[in-house]
């Protein structure tokens, strides 16, 4: 079973706030299926490679640094919810 | 203008029984009166399915001939469509209007684009009850899910809200939904359809997939949306094997001459006796035509699950950081940027969605690294193992598509790791990167059961010649 503390600080690493109750559920929850996850232990992997990709590509796709015209940057700043002119606000981070 | 395919449009239109208007209108004005009872949709577009019908009515003047001129298609809302909501069934992006085409849509030429369907939020889910907005109904039975995270699609074409679908697949999320609402559900090859577009989910395994009303629809609106796309890196160039050729020559002798693999892993405890009787019918019918049936062995099948559900909530724990209320989407107004942050993650994701960025932040973070993430990584090459050692004694592997037909809205939802156990027939070909149908193959009393095909890569047209077959 993992700790409170445990669920608290992996909310923290995601960003994520939870309440209370949040905490309590995720405990359980988190807990009964990294139990389950265990039964990989029982699993011989020492002389076996991982598989990150199953695509058939072996080398670095690559294509020219070309600038194209199709250019969305206005359309993607637009997106924002805080903006000054072309620039995205975010809060002050030093203090 | 009811049951119509894409064939039957294309004659349609030819023989002008009809105009892409009228029909684009007959359709929209079935949603807006069906799909009160069914909950498909999330956004209706029918501003842009008119002009485009429009623009379809002028192209079949020139004599043009798109396979899917006029035809009325649904795109699951996680697939951007410039101008128009992309939601992701979640309030993190209730708001959001996309800036760009997904690639598939740009390959859709002369299709009418109906709307956006409901999903399982972020495609989170295998009944589509995580969807923050509406829960979509099953329409064999409306106390039912339509399975997920494709629901909303794979329903809409079930109820004939649409023509043909798109939906994508992480782990059967175009499967499962096509085999509760007896719909044809295809996942393509890793690689084959290009993901520019799709909000992605877990990178390693997504992939856009047709939901359709046969075999043949199937196959036209793969052949469209499928081939190399310099916008994903990660898309093949690959030859498409059509219709004509090898095959058509004589399908008989073709049959003859297949081996078709039945794991007996997939064939235990738990799985619903009518299914079992649908899968194993199937098989019998196949052998019938003079396949060859034989039993194979995945023995790493027990551990498909956890493999899977560990990949794919580290790469969604990733994927998902991108939602922070700074570049796009809901942003809660705070003082310090570490609360705008906290406060738009609790705010805008669901339960699931927030049960899995943890997953997969716990697996990922200091300590667990190697003991769950690389642990998985390992598991899937034994995996892959399996599947390459089958098919090279085997051409196709038969399998059921889900344990059991449609559940009943809320049988599951309060348990996630039941749910996640239903997926254990589906999320092998996304670990492995195969290709795999989900065709209609019986029922089980009054609910739809489908067969599940899996091939090997690149090889969706042999899958969905072989299915038309039998």
């Amino acid at each position: 079973m993992i700790s409170k503390k445990d669920v608290q600080h992996i909310a923290k690493l995601a960003r994520i706030e939870l309440k209370e109750k949040e905490v309590e559920d995720f405990q359980k929850d988190l807990s009964s299926i990294l139990d389950y996850f265990e039964l990989l232990k029982e699993v011989k992997t020492d002389k076996v490679n991982p598989t990150f990709h199953t695509s058939e590509i072996k080398e670095n796709v690559m294509r020219r640094d070309e600038a194209k015209p199709d250019n969305i940057a206005d359309e993607l700043i637009k997106q924002a919810p805080d903006k000054k002119e072309r620039y995205i606000k975010v809060k002050s981070v030093f203090k | 203008m009811k049951n119509l395919t894409i064939k039957k449009i294309n004659e349609g239109l030819k023989k002008k029984k009809f105009s892409a208007v009228e029909l684009a209108k007959e359709y929209l004005k079935r949603i807006k009166k069906e799909d009160k009872k069914i909950c498909s949709f999330v956004t209706i577009t029918e501003d842009l399915a008119l002009k485009q019908a429009k623009e379809a009515d002028g192209l079949i003047k020139k004599d043009n001939n798109f396979p899917l001129l006029g035809v009325p298609i649904a795109i699951k809302d996680n697939i951007l469509i410039k101008g128009e909501k992309c939601t992701c069934s979640s309030k993190i992006l209730e708001d959001y209007t996309a800036p760009y085409n997904a690639t598939v849509i740009e390959r859709l030429k002369g299709a009418v684009i109906l709307g956006k369907t409901n999903l399982d939020e972020f495609a989170m889910g295998g009944s589509t009850e995580n969807s923050a907005f509406l829960t979509t109904k099953n329409p064999y039975d409306l106390k039912r899910v339509p399975g997920g995270s494709s629901g909303g699609s794979a329903a809409a074409v079930a109820a004939d809200m649409c023509v043909a679908a798109l939906g994508s697949d992480t782990g059967g999320s175009i499967r499962q939904p096509a085999s509760f609402c007896g719909v044809v559900g295809l996942k393509p090859t890793y690689g084959a359809v290009s993901r520019y577009g799709l909000v992605a989910f877990a990178s390693s395994l997504d992939q856009i997939g047709p939901i359709t009303k046969n075999v043949e629809d199937a196959q036209i609106l793969f052949n469209v949306i499928a081939g190399k796309d310099e916008r994903d890196s990660t898309s093949i160039d690959f030859k498409i094997h059509t219709r004509r050729g090898s095959s058509a020559s004589n399908p008989k002798s073709k049959i003859q001459n297949l081996r078709i693999g039945v794991p007996k892993e997939y064939f235990v405890k738990g799985i619903d006796k009518g299914v079992k009787k649908v899968v194993e019918d199937a098989i019998k019918r196949i052998e019938k035509k003079g396949a060859k049936i034989e039993e194979i062995s995945l023995p790493h099948t027990k551990y498909a699950i956890p493999t899977y559900y560990l990949i794919a909530t580290c790469e969604a724990s990733a994927n998902l950081a991108r939602f922070d209320g700074i570049k796009y989407g809901l942003s809660k107004t705070e003082d310090s940027l570490i609360d705008v942050y906290l406060k738009t993650k609790a705010q805008g994701f669901g339960p699931e969605v927030k049960r899995r960025i943890m997953l997969g932040t716990y697996a990922l973070s200091a300590g667990y690294y190697n003991a769950f993430y690389l642990k998985a990584q390992k598991v899937r090459t034994l995996i892959k193992q399996d599947f390459d050692k089958a098919f090279s004694k085997v051409d196709f592997i038969f399998t059921p598509v889900a344990p059991t037909p449609a559940f009943k809205i809320g049988e599951k939802i309060n348990d996630p790791l039941a749910m996640y156990l239903s997926d254990i027939f589906t999320v092998c070909a996304n670990l492995v990167g195969l290709p795999a149908v989900s065709v209609p193959a019986g029922f089980s009393g009054k609910l739809p059961v489908g067969l599940q095909v899996i091939g090997k890569p690149f090889q969706e047209n042999k899958i969905l010649e072989l299915c038309k077959s039998f």
